[in-house]
Formats: C-alpha cells, sequence, structure tokens
C-alpha cells in the first residue's frame, strides 16, 4: 500500500500547480472575459480530452495524471475543462474507439473545441431501464437511412446541433440486445422536431425528440449496422471512476456545513444540533468512502485489470447523497427552506430549495438505484436473475 | 494470481521464513540504508521501486492472506470453531501455538524482540481472515498489548516481555475500562498507593478481552489529579492481589471479562515511561484497538454476506431460489456495498497509522463509525434473511450476528468515534 507519488508524478503534479498559479485567478478575482481565455489555454495545454490519444487531440493523459490534474483544479474550484459535456463524457469516447477516420476527424476537434452541443437519443417512453428493448424504427434504404420513431427525456436536446441515437435495424432477433444501431444525426434535419418537457423543479431540461421520415446517410453509422448495443456499453464503461464527482460531492457538503454554521435554529447555529450534526457527519463518511473506493478501483485499473460492476457501489452512494444533502439543506433551513428564487428570506437565493428538487438527474438518469442494486446482486453476487 | 497452487505447494510452511528470505533479499540490494529498515519498508509498502500509487497489497501479502485463509479453513471451520469456544480457555492452545509458529502474533513486534517487524498493513492482512473465520484467540488483545510495551517500555521492559509474546508462550491484554465505561482519562480512576519503593493498584478492570487466559496485563491506573494524569503498568498473571476470570457473554469466539486488583504490587520497572504521561499513548493505542477490531469486522461481515449469499442461493420457496427476489437480493447488494466502504476506510486507517499520517485518528474513527453501524445491521439482515432456520443455534449465521454485537463498543462505539471525528478536526 502506498498513496505516495513517483517522482515523475510529482513533477507532472508541479507543472499543473505551476500553471494554475499564472493562469488560473481566485474565484472572486475571475474576470467576465476570464473564461474565454481560459478556454483557450486549457485547450492548448491539451486538458481537455486529457484521457484521449495524442493523435486525435487528447492529452495522452495516464490514469494517474487524470486523478492528479482533476484533484489539483478542484482543489482551486477551477472552471470545468470544455463546455461539450455528452462530447467529452461519452461520445467522443465511443467515436475514437468505433469511428471510421473521417468521422474521428470531423466531430473530435469539434467536440474538444466545444463547438457545439451533443446530446443522447436512448431512452424511450417504453425503454427506461430496459434500455435494449428500445423500438425507434430505422430502415435502409439505398445509402441513407430513414428513421421513424421517438425518444424522451433526452437532455439539453434544445441546445444542440448533434444526437447519438440508438435505433432498431431488426425486429426479428432472437436477443433483444440484436438488432440494434447506433447513429450519428444532425438535430436540424428535416423530420426531427424537439418538444421540451417541464420538470418538476420549473425548468425544461431534456425533450421528447421526434423522427419522422428522418434521412441519414450511411457514413453516419457509428460502429458496425446491430452493433450498437456494445457501442453503448463501451461508452458508458469510459466513464471513468468517479473521482471528479467525489470533488462535487466534497463541494456541497462544505456548502452544506457553511448554511448550517450560519444558520440559527432555536437560539443557536444549526451545526450544533445533534441530530443534525450526526447526518452531516455521516453523509462526510461516505464521501471519503467513496473517494478511497475510488482509488481502489483505480489501483485495479493501474494494474491492469479492467474495471467491471464494482462502479455501482458508489452510484448507489451518490445516488442517496445526492438526495441526503437536499434533504438536510431543508432540515437546516427551517420554515425558509421550501422558498424560491426572489424571496428574499430564501437562504443563498433559493439555491437549496433547487437542489432539493434536482436529485432525479443523477439517482434516475445514469441507472437508478433498483438497476444498480440488481447489477450488484446478479453479476457481483452472483444471484439469479429477476 | 494462482495462489491456490502455491498454497498447496507451500503448505504450512512458515511465512516467519519466507518473509524473512524476502526481507533479506529486498535487504540485500541496499547497501546505503540501514538494512533492516529499508527492507521492512519495501515490504511494508508493498515496493519501494514501485510504480504507481498502491491502494492494494503486495504479492506477498496476498500469499500472507491466501496461506492464513487455507490454514484457518483446514483447521478452524466453523464446525472447529463451536467446539473450541465450549472448552474453559475458548481457544486452542494447539492452534494458537501454531499460529504463532507461522509468524501471525509477532508480525508486527520488533525484530530484536523476536518479532519480524513489519507493518500494520500486512498484519490486517492476517485479521480480516481470522475475522472470516471467526477464529478465536487472543491475537488482537497479545499484539495491542504488545504495542504498549513497543512503544512506552524502555529497552529492558522490551526485551523482558516481547519475546514471550511473539512466539506464542505468552498471552497479554491491555485493561482499561473500568465501571464508568468511559474511554477519556477520566474513564481511569482505578486508584495507586505508594508502599515504599513499590505501587499497590486496588480496583476493577473491565470488559477486559482474554482476561481469563491473559499472561500479562498492561493496565492503566490514575497516578495523580491531573486529568490526564494516568500511567500503564504490566501486571503479571497471579500476583497477589490480582484476580482474573471471564463473563459469560454472547459472542462464544470473543472472551470479556474482569481483572480484580486488591493491593496488587506494581514494582517500578513494571511501570512503562514515565509515571503520568502515558495517555497520549493510551489514546494511540485505543485507536490502534480500534483499528485492528475493525479490520477482523471486515473479514466477518464478508462471511456473513457470503453465508447468506449462498443460503439464498439454494433456498427455495415459491418455486424460485428466495435470492431472485428482490426482497432479498437488494438488500444483500446494499449490505454489500457497506462493506465495500468500510473495508477502504479501514485499509486507510492501517496505512495512515503506519506511516503516522497526521489524520490517522480520524481514519480510524470514520472506519469504526461505519463499522459499528452497518456490521450489526448486516448480522441482523443476515438471520432475516435465513428465515426461522436463521434463528437456530444450529445454523452459523447467528455467530456472526453477536460477533456483530460484540464489535459495536469494542475500542469506542459509533457515539465515540463521532465524537472523536469532531475533537480532532472533522465536524
Ligand atoms: C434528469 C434526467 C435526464 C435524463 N437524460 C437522458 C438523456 O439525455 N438521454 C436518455 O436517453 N435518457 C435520459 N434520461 C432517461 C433515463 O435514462 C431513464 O429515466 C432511466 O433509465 C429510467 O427509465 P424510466 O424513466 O423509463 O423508468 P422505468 O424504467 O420505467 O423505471 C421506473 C421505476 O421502476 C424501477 N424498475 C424498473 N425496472 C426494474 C427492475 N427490473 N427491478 C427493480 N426496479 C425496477 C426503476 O428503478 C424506477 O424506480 C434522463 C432521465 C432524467 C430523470
Ligand atoms: C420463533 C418462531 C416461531 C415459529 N412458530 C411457528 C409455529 O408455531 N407454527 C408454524 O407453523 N410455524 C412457525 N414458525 C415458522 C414461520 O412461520 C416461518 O419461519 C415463516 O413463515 C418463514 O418461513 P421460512 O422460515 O421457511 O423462511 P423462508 O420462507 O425460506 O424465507 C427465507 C427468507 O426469504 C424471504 N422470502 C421468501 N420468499 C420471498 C419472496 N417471495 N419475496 C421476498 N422475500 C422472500 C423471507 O422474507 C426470509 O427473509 C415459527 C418461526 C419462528 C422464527
Amino acid at each position: 500500500m502506498d498513496f505516495q507519488l513517483t517522482p515523475e508524478e510529482e513533477a507532472f503534479r508541479d507543472d499543473v500547480r505551476a500553471f494554475l498559479d499564472e493562469n488560473l485567478p481566485a474565484e472572486e478575482d475571475r474576470e467576465p472575459l476570464f473564461m474565454l481565455e481560459w478556454t483557450r489555454k486549457v485547450r492548448e495545454q491539451r486538458w481537455v480530452g486529457f484521457s484521449w490519444p495524442r493523435e486525435v487531440g487528447g492529452g495522452g493523459g495516464s490514469i494517474m495524471q487524470q486523478v492528479i490534474l482533476k484533484e489539483e483544479m478542484a482543489k482551486r474550484n477551477a472552471p470545468q475543462l470544455g463546455s461539450c459535456f455528452m462530447g467529452l463524457a461519452w461520445v467522443g469516447p465511443s467515436i475514437i474507439q468505433y469511428g471510421s477516420e473521417e468521422q474521428k476527424k470531423k466531430y473530435i476537434p469539434e467536440i474538444l473545441d466545444g463547438a457545439y452541443q451533443w446530446c443522447t437519443g436512448y431512452s424511450e417512453p417504453d425503454s427506461g431501464s430496459d434500455l435494449a428493448s428500445l423500438k425507434c424504427k430505422c430502415v435502409r434504404e439505398g445509402d441513407e437511412y430513414v428513421i421513424n420513431g421517438q425518444k424522451t427525456w433526452t437532455s439539453i436536446a434544445m441546445w444542440s446541433k448533434m444526437i447519438i441515437l440508438l435505433v432498431r435495424t431488426e425486429t426479428e432477433v432472437e436477443h433483444k440486445h440484436d438488432g440494434i444501431t447506433c447513429l450519428l444525426v444532425a438535430m436540424d434535419d428535416p423530420g426531427v422536431e424537439v418538444r421540451p418537457i417541464r420538470n418538476m423543479a420549473g425548468g425544461a431540461i431534456f425533450a421528447e425528440v421526434f423522427f419522422t421520415d428522418v434521412r441519414v446517410p450511411l457514413e453516419n453509422r457509428l460502429g458496425e449496422e446491430g452493433q450498437g448495443w456494445q457501442v453503448t456499453l463501451s461508452a458508458l464503461a469510459n466513464e471513468r471512476s468517479s473521482i471528479s464527482e467525489v470533488y462535487g460531492l466534497r463541494s456541497k457538503m462544505e456548502e452544506l456545513k457553511e448554511l448550517a454554521r450560519r444558520t440559527v435554529r432555536a437560539g443557536c447555529p444549526a451545526i450544533e444540533n445533534p441530530s443534525i450534526r450526526r447526518r452531516i457527519q455521516r453523509a462526510d463518511i461516505r464521501v471519503e468512502a467513496m473517494r478511497l473506493n475510488g482509488l481502489r478501483f483505480i489501483t485495479k485499473q493501474l494494474k491492469g485489470q479492467p474495471l467491471g460492476s464494482e462502479t455501482s457501489i458508489n452510484k448507489l452512494h451518490r445516488a442517496s447523497l445526492e438526495i441526503e444533502i437536499g434533504e438536510l439543506a431543508m432540515e437546516i433551513a427551517g420554515s425558509a427552506s421550501t422558498l424560491t428564487r426572489g424571496a428574499d428570506e430564501a437562504p443563498d437565493g433559493g439555491s437549496w430549495a433547487q437542489v432539493a428538487l434536482s436529485w432525479p438527474d443523477v439517482v434516475i438518469g445514469g441507472g437508478t438505484p433498483n438497476i444498480q442494486r440488481n447489477i450488484i446482486a446478479e453479476r457481483i453476487l452472483g444471484l439469479p436473475k429477476d | 494470481m494462482s495462489t491456490g497452487c502455491f498454497a498447496c505447494r507451500h503448505s504450512e510452511k512458515p511465512i516467519r521464513a519466507r518473509m524473512r528470505v524476502l526481507v533479506k533479499r529486498a535487504g540485500s540490494d541496499r547497501l546505503h540504508a540501514p538494512l533492516r529498515r529499508s527492507a521492512n519498508q519495501s515490504l511494508r509498502r508493498g515496493a519501494r521501486k514501485r510504480e504507481h500509487m498502491n491502494f492494494g497489497f503486495s504479492e506477498e501479502q496476498e500469499l500472507l492472506r491466501a496461506e492464513v485463509r487455507k490454514f484457518l479453513d483446514q483447521n478452524a471451520a466453523l464446525e472447529e470453531v463451536r467446539r473450541i469456544v465450549e472448552t474453559p480457555e475458548g481457544f486452542d492452545r494447539n492452534l494458537w501455538n501454531r499460529a504463532a509458529e507461522l509468524g501471525w502474533v509477532g508480525l508486527t513486534m520488533p525484530e530484536e524482540n523476536g518479532g519480524m517487524g513489519l507493518g500494520l498493513v500486512t498484519l490486517l492482512v492476517v485479521l480480516e481472515e481470522t475475522g472470516r473465520s471467526l477464529f478465536p484467540s487472543p491475537l488482537i488483545s497479545t499484539v495491542l498489548a504488545a504495542k504498549a510495551i513497543e512503544r512506552l517500555g524502555s529497552t529492558d521492559q522490551r526485551a523482558r516481555w516481547l519475546p514471550g509474546l511473539a512466539d506464542g508462550s505468552k498471552i497479554a491484554t491491555f485493561a482499561l475500562l473500568e465501571e464508568s465505561d468511559n474511554l477519556a482519562p477520566e474513564g481511569i480512576s482505578l486508584a495507586a498507593k505508594r508502599d515504599g519503593d513499590v505501587t499497590l493498584l486496588s480496583g476493577r478492570k473491565l470488559y477486559v478481552p482474554d482476561a481469563g487466559s491473559a499472561d500479562l496485563f498492561v493496565v492503566a491506573f490514575r497516578s495523580g489529579s491531573g486529568p490526564e494524569d494516568v500511567s500503564l503498568a504490566v501486571l503479571e498473571k497471579g500476583a497477589s492481589g490480582t484476580t482474573a476470570s471471564d463473563f459469560p457473554a454472547m459472542d462464544l469466539t470473543k472472551r470479556l471479562g474482569k481483572l480484580e486488583l486488591a493491593g496488587a504490587r506494581v514494582a517500578d520497572d513494571a511501570i512503562l515511561g514515565e509515571p503520568g504521561t502515558a495517555w497520549p499513548s493510551i489514546r494511540w493505542l485505543i485507536d490502534l484497538g480500534a483499528a485492528l477490531v475493525t479490520a477482523e469486522a471486515v473479514g466477518a461481515a464478508e462471511g456473513a454476506l457470503e453465508l447468506t449469499r449462498d443460503f439464498a442461493k439454494e433456498r427455495t420457496q415459491f418455486d424460485s431460489p428466495i435470492g431472485r427476489f428482490q426482497g432479498v437480493k437488494h438488500p444483500l447488494a446494499e449490505m454489500y456495498v457497506d462493506i465495500e466502504s468500510y473495508k477502504s476506510l479501514t485499509y486507510y486507517a492501517f496505512w495512515a497509522l503506519d506511516e503516522d499520517e497526521p489524520d490517522a485518528s480520524l481514519a480510524v474513527s470514520r472506519a469504526k463509525v461505519y463499522a459499528s453501524e452497518s456490521f450489526p445491521e448486516a448480522g441482523i439482515l443476515g438471520v432475516q434473511l435465513h428465515g426461522a432456520v436463521g434463528f437456530t443455534w444450529e445454523y452459523d449465521i447467528q455467530l456472526y450476528l453477536k460477533r456483530a454485537k460484540w464489535l459495536r463498543p469494542m475500542f469506542g462505539d459509533a457515539d465515540y468515534h463521532y465524537h472523536r471525528i469532531a475533537a480532532v478536526g472533522g465536524l
């Protein structure tokens, strides 16, 4: 067991620190134009797509360098690297692994530059947890695919230029995972219609997407026809160990403690209330457990063993913590807890009320807790499938 | 790694001999540094010449684990454990001697006193396995008492007591708690009286692990009126004015007892360190004790999970193995999540203790909080998921439930450690 960095890793960390010292002002000193310059500089530094191979424009960073970079960035509350969230998270990795040379040349630089947004068209009204049952119809006509069907819960569809889409090219299959194909489709193609859906927090961030006789050239297929399920799985597996989520949770916990320190309940700061305090401590311990679980997963990767279903451990922790943080904030804030933006009395301008209504993004969006429990019980514990 | 094969070929070859070879080998190419120390470090850390951060075990440590597990499977299966715990001492002398022979007891004790001078992370591997098997033995008690002697004792004192502990011929324990059941310094009120050139101790020590079988007691007593004015002395079994015995208690695989002192004589050379200065070391020993029992709890909880998982695959109701029902499989998945999580916290705590990291206490308390809350839940769940047979004496799951209840208060329950977390800089 050893948590010390090697000399080369230390040198890398020092480089990262030096860069941040020079180019990242303290949060309160970041001018409006700062982001423009930051975006250009981190791109030059090849920190956007840092884990991707250098040939495609990535940084070629090793697993440990990725961890170090994320940690140093988190320590200073540095802004995100790159702006094309889904492109960087899984569309890019899928294209790098399965895409043609033309696809790589065309899309990867644009993802790295954040030229536009990508969205993800997997879920359908009748295919959620059971994604492989998806029905969105796609037939081949000459050198084109013709798509007819519907996707839903598609985050940021209304602001995206491209969609990574799963369609069914074959209906007579023995196994429902076969006959699925992955396509890259432009959202402004004729026949694509987006209808935003308002969520319980009041915003409209996801949408229904309808496809009516949408024609897509064959070369927009990612991977082989019928290989869409594998393309999707490896893309999701590309979601690296959850270290950066841990930093996100940590900073949320710090804000929560801050709230508990300055909120006075029954004459004393909420943080001194034994039951609130205990719940904060419990959550803190779980965040630390997530960090250390993540380090164990990384160790496994460093030893050349692939990560399996154990990442579901941290997904379950994260789901509970996202909910618990919102609930704790409500409990701390008392009668003011449900006030929203616009009310002077709303703590932190109503942002906690927003937090308490936003957890489904994480809890439902990435595969529900029940599905994670099934994965652990069946794939790790070897219990029979239901 | 085919540890199975390796273990076959080398079955019961003492770890000590093999570790020593490794220690020597590791030492031989490092002529500048003091041999022994650098060799130990390379074993302890997995490898100084490592390439990466490594939150896992070295190959030697994995081999050790395989051999410990094999030894326990062969010699201390649960059926045998049940027989052993019904004997008066509650553990098997023969197995204890063989375990000592294999190097488990002296693993972390100094080499000059007959130990192997290895780190706590290596001991962790042994404890996970003794926990998994619910192996009844005074291992943790003896290791902890030895650490007290090593930390506070003079060279003479170490030479006097440690070799007998390292080779298993003597058993030791740490007698800390009293009626107050309080792990703070004010919980120690055992009275000391000066009589000529000796100290006389009178009072009762309670909840002393393995009290009935210990040959040596490291006893905490009050040496002055200042809040932290406490000291440690080593008392030998049977000395005049001392009586030790075990309580009847729920977990038969762990003995808890009392030590009664009525003017027990302590010569000055049996007091560890300067009188009145022991508190910081006692504090550290409480952390260490909490870490050691939590390491066993990791293995024990895995044992409980495995037993219940296997039962759920076998037991059929409603024409299906019950393990197919989500009412059974989901709680088992949650149990797995918890065990893996306090396992990570525990591993880190051991490393932090070995390296004397500033956050070692914090790390121990986090691990113990999680284990104290979660392992007892797992024990209850295990019994419940067995249905009525879980409630029988005959089925083994109840043994794990009892171990979980033993663990909860040992070296501080969750409440105590939540307060510790606050005291050492957490919230
Ligand atoms: C904020 C948000 C953003 C999203 N963004 C996208 C996106 O960008 N692109 C996209 O494709 N999708 C997106 N999704 C959809 C998301 O992937 C699905 O909501 C999710 O997979 C669950 O599917 P469902 O909503 O149809 O629920 P269902 O699958 O109908 O599940 C309903 C309930 O039943 C439970 N359940 C289902 N099956 C089982 C089982 N076998 N055992 C036990 N319990 C079960 C579930 O856990 C859940 O609690 C988003 C969702 C949300 C909430
Ligand atoms: C103290 C005690 C006294 C008793 N006295 C009597 C008595 O006087 N007379 C008598 O006839 N019986 C008696 N019983 C038996 C009792 O009714 C049964 O133990 C009970 O019905 C459960 O059956 P089982 O033990 O076979 O467990 P199982 O049915 O094998 O269940 C094992 C586990 O699987 C779970 N499980 C089973 N099926 C499902 C499912 N479909 N979905 C989710 N989970 C499932 C159960 O909840 C349980 O946790 C007694 C039991 C006890 C413990």
